[in-house]
């Protein structure tokens, strides 16, 4: 049950943007249309959700001193991580590309943008923090994903509907993206009465 | 990402200061007029999580200024070298290195700021105004130039994360500074604070800003400074 925990607990409560601010470059540049918000957030589930695990095992069987090598090699924790992230999400673009081509071309432009998304690497250090077990890792990485998915085309939404309002011309853009994420971000915060454990039963 | 700086001037053989007029501009034009987080829109992401007290938020914008400074220095002496295709893999290592180097030489010198800033000192690597700066301006940059834009643009990024931070904790804990050697404990409900809002009369009314503490404080303050700033330099206005 601590699975479900987990996932509910990163997808509403611990919004990666609207509580960490992780990924909010492109959560501002990609989300002037609800389509490609769309495209992005699958992308970010997809990635998430795979490189999540392997960081996992990467962190616990090769960087930790109970590991293959035995020595404590965790300093190379950086680079080893956003190297799987790098070379995985070319993985992730070759793939889509064999398998449907139709996704790839809609997915095709924000894929390599998913790289430099702090939203991955962020979700991959808080594991690391957090002490997650294997499957915890799992249910963090598709409940982030889905939370930053959410929470995308919601904003995109939003903006769509901005373009019919008047908005004083200084606070025009960006200005306005930002007050509209912190009203959204208290939007979230209610949900924090969302008990994981009662849902599950306990 | 609007205004991004594109210098491609022939190269003259006459011999240039080293600290010339155009130095100057890319010291200060990230200040205001080429904000890294207000204009640019680089690097909005993780740093602002920090900014709950001031004095971490301090030590994140000396470690952002560090990391572009040195990233654009050795980007741009490798700039010739590097092939085309593998330029970000190479361009990610060197960010890699430089805040694994930061991280550790913070873990050795000051332990609790280590801790409260946790994961984001690794997230300086998917700060997107390092990767910013060096796509736009160190791969076709000398390097003491390009190392001059690193510190400029670390300097538009502190200075951004610290009004914020002094907002935060001012208005949310009633101090400045907390955690560091020059704690400065401001308004409160003790007499350990400057104005102690129990006896003082006419402070009986204040109460610290709930707000403030969580994340959502730093949106709206961050969107009001781009407000104040474009209403200020009406050239910064997008029409979009």
């Amino acid at each position: 049950m601590e699975f479900i925990n987990v996932f509910i607990k990163s997808a509403f409560i611990e919004n990666m943007v609207l509580a960490y601010f992780l990924g909010m470059c492109s959560f501002l540049a990609v989300s002037k249309s609800v389509k490609t918000a769309f495209g992005l957030g699958l992308a970010v589930i997809f990635v998430l959700g795979i490189t999540m695990p392997i960081n996992w095992v990467i962190n616990n069987y090769l960087l930790a001193e109970t590991g293959v090598f035995g020595m404590d090699l965790t300093f190379l924790r950086f680079i080893l991580f956003i190297a799987v992230i790098a070379s995985m999400v070319q993985l992730v673009e070759m793939v889509v590309e064999k398998v449907s081509p139709s996704l790839y071309n809609s997915l095709g432009i924000f894929l390599p943008l998913i790289t430099v998304n702090c939203a991955i690497l962020g979700g991959s250090l808080f594991m690391v923090s957090r002490e997650y077990t294997f499957s915890n890792s799992v249910a963090f990485g598709l409940g982030g994903g889905f939370g930053w998915f959410l929470a995308i085309v919601a904003f995109a939404a939003i903006r769509e509907k901005m373009a019919y309002s008047i908005v004083p011309p200084a606070l025009r853009g960006l200005g306005m993206a930002f007050i509209l994420t912190g009203l959204m971000g208290i939007a979230f915060m209610s949900l924090m009465g969302i008990d994981p454990a009662t849902m599950a039963g306990k | 990402m609007a205004e991004v700086m594109q210098d491609g001037q022939p190269e003259v053989k006459v011999r240039e200061p080293w600290f010339g007029k155009e130095e100057r501009r890319l010291l200060t034009d990230p200040i205001n007029d080429n904000n890294p987080i207000t204009v640019q829109i680089l690097g909005v992401c993780s740093a602002l999580a920090v900014t709950t007290l001031v004095y971490p938020s301090i030590i994140m914008a000396i470690a952002v200024m560090f990391v572009t400074a040195f990233s654009n220095l050795f980007t741009s002496m490798l700039r010739t070298t590097i092939p085309k295709s593998v330029r970000m893999i190479v361009q990610l290592v060197i960010i890699a290195t430089l805040v694994t180097i930061v991280e550790q030489l913070l873990k050795a010198v000051n332990f609790p700021i280590y801790k409260q800033l946790s994961v984001f000192i690794g997230l300086i690597i998917t700060n997107c105004i390092v990767m910013g700066r060096l796509e736009a301006y160190a791969m076709a940059n000398k390097p003491w130039r390009s190392f001059v834009d690193g510190i400029g643009n670390g300097l538009g990024y502190g200075l951004i994360l610290i009004i914020v931070a002094v907002f935060r904790e001012l208005f949310g804990k009633g101090s400045l500074l907390a955690g560091s050697p020059l704690e400065m404990k401001i308004i409160g409900t003790s007499d350990l604070y400057w104005i102690n809002t129990k006896t003082n009369p006419w402070f009986g009314w204040y109460m610290n800003n709930n707000m403030m503490v969580l994340s959502v404080a730093a949106m709206f303050i961050l969107g009001i400074l781009i407000w104040v700033q474009r209403s200020r330099n009406p050239k910064l206005i997008d029409i979009s």
